[in-house]
């Protein structure tokens, strides 16, 4: 078909007058947008194959490119509006399903953005945390009943499996061969100057990650790709993957051109193969099903690392939580629906699920009515952009958020939903030797480092504020938030009040 | 310790400055028959050309003796050597004593006999500052020069002369210009350049007769052509300044014969340059290597030697880097002979030509003329004896660099 | 001394420690203005290897035993023994190439916009540090002292 009715989505638009003809942005776009045109000596531009990535902008050294979002416009319409036109044309030409990466973009309410912090003011009066002590540190896994002390103050409770973080914060599950190796290893290496945890994905371990183990969550999911028993014992803390915020009730694929050499080592399937994870766990259809995994892996583990599962928030997450928790769970890990992914249907991204914040509230205040809060830690993910994001969700009743998307971002992510093409420009989502050596692990490693340390001092910030010295003494604290422009339905499944009352 | 150094070009600054890392305190003392500062040679047509100041003729700057500690006997001649007595004997009844003593007088203009050829006032062979200075007082816009040779020296000399005078006729014997350094598919466009530029070549043809009295007024050549001139150049070639050195009983073939570290068959008696027959690092064979960048390879090989420092020298093969009329070249080792092969590639474009000459899987030599860039590496190949076989690229790859090397190699030069 | 050290792993041969070079021997030091209005075009002193998997940028060694300084016919090239530097005097260069010919790396750029003069890295020497290092957008490059 070469009627084409759409148009490029971007312009590119250069200054002649800056631009040196130096042909950086030839050489780093993967999309070969732009190219030396020999006859004119001028660089030139493909607006059509150009994903807004800006990796050439970046690099520009003369400042001379500029990624517009093209201004051509179909007739006004407020039903039929220029993405809905384009989607359909585009399907109409292709016949398929509409791919897409990262986490939903469409405006639905963001929550974290309806909630305000609060202060202490004369009373209770705030702390500076640069002049006193101010803990941080959170710990993950089941939390005894009770505990019990011999006569010298020794400890006779035996404790559960738990993992300590310095800083609520995890990086989220993202599979080697979804990202990198370079991408995998600075997110290894960062947590481990972090005193955090990152997370496998269900991609499986390289050998040469063993060595990061103590801050490694290594996955489990339905495809159980790479799990063998000295995997499940390289990581502090096991994960069963049920389900992700950006594409609840669907399966994953990685296709065989991205399982190379390593991937395929890594994933324990043959070189080129498609990496197909089924929607659901063949061998999980109840809680009973779960809760044989989740022993399963204890089993394998000498019950010396807790177990997460991971859930995407759907509708009536509160049950399925409290049934997680009753099969065994020493963590409960719900995804967002704003939750990023390297490949999903668009439109299941862009519809299924619910907000994170609503699922949060909501699980938290069902296991607490039941009297089974402690007996799981509570972990959020699903587009936590900021500090502000972590303080509200554990006021809300988490204890630590996972951060996928703002992981990425750290390292060079431009945001252009492109992870499904395999052509990352930033060395991120992509399997291509040339461009995964864009990404140097010495230099991401420490921006997510600064980005975590950055968001620590924020934390302490804001906990000093409210004269707490201490990120535990928030948990659930849903006191110090409240809601503005929300309804009183919000309100309540926040549990939380409005603002000015 | 007394250093003693007979000459004042390449090989005596080579010979200079490695004594002086490894010796601050012996005495250094140059003897040398000019009375110019230390200056570069090869800028002769330069300077002609007036591409060169007179200022930036010197080889090492104005405090280079001061700084290194040298006493220069300028304007004097080495009579003579006594190795039983380590005495140099100077043309002004000085006697200077030496405990090891450098050779490095050089090569003197050959000037083959030639009928009608006597001490004509017009006759130069520009290899001397004091040639240039002579030949600049007698050329003017309608000089007719006529050069005898077509090498290094005589088309350098054409090259600086043709801007600045009437006419430039070059007689070589050979049927090609450059014939020690360049074959014929390689000399082609280096005489179409020089053409370009004004030069006339008379080639396969010699000298018949020379005529005029006091000045040279024609050349007439074998194949009877008449050359009208003013300025007649001799650019046959260079001999080695021996004479002393013979006289004082070191073994000289055409030039002094030198082992490895530059000792002559004399204890304490190096010779360096020039005047010296080598053996040729690629062919084995001894040679006269009569090249700037070598004679000062040699000066301080010498000197590591004589003050006893411990430094390998892996000894010099025939390299030059010229160029006429804005085209540039390079060639290094051999240039043809038994056994070797030749890989070429010229560019349809540019008309660059490269030319590698490979015998037993190792480079032995290269002629690039247009495209010169990053010769060195190939000189490297050469001088290090790296095998071909081993490389991962051919030599004609446009992109070939240190990655041809090997990964391993590669990483080891650039870290270096 | 400290140079500068090319780390192939991280090299993407994007070019812009070209861009930099040229622009730090330019007489306006002005990227654009060196790019666009000087004439002529300032060279930049470095070479980048581009490869199917291996890239790297290389410039001078600063080689402690330099074979460019000892080809050299002018004495335009000199190892400065203070700082380590091999600097070639312009002036006095007129562009023979012999260090070219001379040089294993083939490191030395041959200038020739105004007058022919090889031209080579300086490590930056008027600014500091190294143009090339500091805007690498990948740490592929590294300005430091290996004691050797």
């Amino acid at each position: 078909m070469s009627l084409q009715l759409g148009w490029p989505d971007y312009l590119v638009e250069r200054d002649e007058n800056k631009c040196i003809q130096c042909e950086v942005c030839a050489k780093q776009c993967a999309n070969e947008v732009h190219r030396l045109d020999p006859d004119t000596g001028k660089m030139v531009s493909d607006d059509s194959k150009c994903v807004d990535c800006h990796r050439c902008v970046a690099l520009c050294p003369t400042r001379a490119l500029k990624i517009r979002v093209n201004d051509l416009e179909f007739k006004p319409n407020a039903n039929w509006t220029s993405d809905a036109i384009k989607e359909i044309y585009k399907q109409a030409a292709t016949g398929s399903v509409l791919l897409t990466g990262m986490g939903n973009p469409k405006p639905y309410p963001i929550y974290w953005d309806k909630m305000l912090i609060n202060a202490s003011q004369v009373t209770n009066p705030s702390i500076d945390p640069l002049r006193e002590p101010m803990e941080t540190g959170v710990i993950l896994g089941r939390k005894p009943e009770k505990l019990e002390f011999d006569k010298r103050g020794r400890l006779l409770t035996k404790m559960p499996p738990q993992v300590k973080l310095l800083v609520p914060v995890m990086f989220s599950a993202m599979s080697f061969g979804s990202i990198s190796r370079n991408a995998h290893e600075a997110l290894a290496r960062a947590a481990t100057e972090l005193g955090i945890l990152y997370n496998t994905g269900e991609g499986g371990l390289a050998r040469e990650f063993y060595k990061y183990g103590p801050n490694t969550i290594v996955q489990v999911a339905s495809g159980r790709f790479g799990v063998h028993a000295d995997y499940l014992n390289a990581g502090a803390m096991l994960e069963i993957k049920i389900g992700q915020g950006a594409k609840p009730g669907i399966g994953g694929h990685l296709p065989g051109e991205k399982v190379g050499e390593q991937v395929s080592m890594a994933r324990m399937i043959p070189e080129g193969s498609d990496a197909i994870s089924p929607a659901p766990h063949h061998d999980i259809y109840s809680i009973e099903d779960l809760r044989q995994l989740i022993y399963s892996l204890k089993e394998a583990t000498n019950y010396t690392k807790p177990v997460s599962v991971k859930i995407a928030a759907v509708h009536n997450a509160p049950a399925i939580a409290s049934g997680i928790a009753r099969a065994g769970a020493d963590v409960i890990t719900i995804d967002g629906f704003r939750g990023g992914t390297g490949a999903a249907p668009q439109r299941v991204r862009d519809n299924v699920g619910i907000p994170i914040e609503l699922a949060l509230a909501s699980v938290d205040q069902r296991l607490r009515d039941e009297g089974i809060r402690n007996e799981v830690s509570l972990v959020v993910a699903g587009s936590v952009r900021n500090s502000a994001d972590i303080i509200k969700a554990i006021a809300l009743g988490a204890d630590a958020c996972y951060i996928g998307s703002s992981a990425l971002l750290a390292m060079g992510c431009h945001m252009c939903q492109n992870c499904y093409t395999g052509r990352c420009n930033w060395g991120i989502a992509t399997q291509r030797d040339d461009l995964v050596k864009r990404l140097n692990p010495d230099v991401a490693s420490q921006r997510l480092v600064n980005l975590v340390s950055a968001w620590k001092h924020e934390i302490e910030e804001m906990l000093g504020g409210m004269g707490i010295n201490a990120i535990e003494s928030l948990k659930g604290n849903r006191l110090m938030l409240r809601g503005v422009g929300l309804n009183q339905k919000e309100l309540d499944i926040l549990g939380i009040k409005h603002a000015g009352e | 310790m007394k250093y003693v150094i007979i000459g004042n070009s390449a090989a005596a600054v080579g010979c200079i400055e490695g004594l002086r890392k490894y010796d601050r305190a012996g005495s250094i003392t140059v003897i040398s028959d000019e009375t110019h500062h230390v200056y570069s040679r090869p800028l002769i047509s330069y300077y002609l050309a007036g591409k060169v100041k007179p200022e930036n003729m010197v080889y090492r700057k104005k405090d280079f003796y001061e700084k290194n500690n040298v006493t220069v006997k300028f304007g004097t001649k080495a009579v003579s050597i006594d190795p039983k007595a380590k005495k140099v004997a100077l043309d002004n009844g000085e006697s200077v004593a030496y405990d090891k003593l450098l050779i490095a007088t050089g090569s003197s203009p050959f000037v083959p006999p030639t009928n009608g050829l006597a001490k004509q006032s017009n006759v130069f062979t520009f290899l001397k500052y004091d040639d240039a200075l002579g030949i600049e007082k007698l050329i003017g816009p309608q000089s007719r020069v006529v050069v005898v040779g077509a090498g290094l020296i005589g088309l350098k000399a054409a090259e600086g002369l043709a801007p600045v005078t009437g006419s430039v006729h070059v007689v070589e014997l050979a049927p090609r210009v450059l014939p020690m350094i360049l074959d014929e598919q390689a000399a082609a466009p280096v005489q179409k350049r020089l053409e370009e530029n004004g030069i006339t070549f008379h080639l396969g043809v010699t000298v018949e007769t020379v005529v005029g009295e006091d000045k040279v007024e024609k050349v007439i050549l074998k194949d009877g052509t008449e050359l009208s001139c003013d300025v007649l150049v001799m650019g046959v070639g260079v001999r080695p300044n021996v004479a002393e050195a013979k006289a004082a009983g070191v073994e000289v073939n055409r030039g002094i014969i030198v082992d490895d570290a530059m000792r002559t068959s004399v204890p304490d008696i190096y010779a360096a340059g020039d005047v010296t027959e080598g053996v040729d690092l690629i062919t084995g064979e001894r040679k006269i290597m009569a090249l700037w960048p070598n004679a000062y390879a040699q000066g301080r090989a010498a000197a590591y030697d004589m003050c006893g420092a411990k430094e390998e020298f892996h000894g010099v093969f025939p390299m030059n880097a010229v160029g006429f009329f804005g085209l540039s070249m390079i060639t290094a080792g051999v240039q043809g002979g038994d056994g070797v092969e030749v890989q070429a590639k010229t560019n349809p474009e540019t008309g660059a030509t490269k030319r590698f000459f490979v015998k037993d899987d190792r480079l032995v030599g290269m002629i690039l003329v247009g495209d010169v860039d990053r010769a060195g590496i190939y000189t490297y190949l050469i001088s290090e004896k790296i095998p071909l076989s081993s490389l991962e690229k051919p030599l004609t790859d446009d992109s070939f660099g240190l990655n041809a090397l090997g990964y391993d190699k590669m990483k080891e030069r650039i870290s270096s | 001394m400290k140079k500068v050290y090319a780390d192939e792993k991280w090299c993407l041969g994007c070019g812009l420690c070209k861009v930099y070079c040229r622009t730090s021997h330019s007489k306006t030091l002005d990227i654009i203005k060196a790019h666009k209005l000087e004439n002529p075009r300032p060279v930049e002193r470095l070479h980048i290897e581009t490869g199917d998997k291996v890239n790297f940028a290389l410039q001078c060694r600063h080689c402690d035993d330099p074979k460019c300084v000892q080809a050299c016919i002018t004495g335009a090239m000199q190892k400065d023994p203070e700082t380590g530097l091999v600097l070639n005097e312009t002036e006095r260069c007129v562009g023979c190439w012999t260090c070219v010919l001379a040089c294993p790396f083939g490191a030395i750029v041959r200038d020739e916009g105004k007058k022919k003069v090889a031209a080579k890295c300086d490590l930056c020497a008027a600014l500091g540090e190294p143009e090339c290092v500091k805007h690498c957008p990948n740490n592929a490059l590294k300005y430091e002292d290996r004691g050797e």
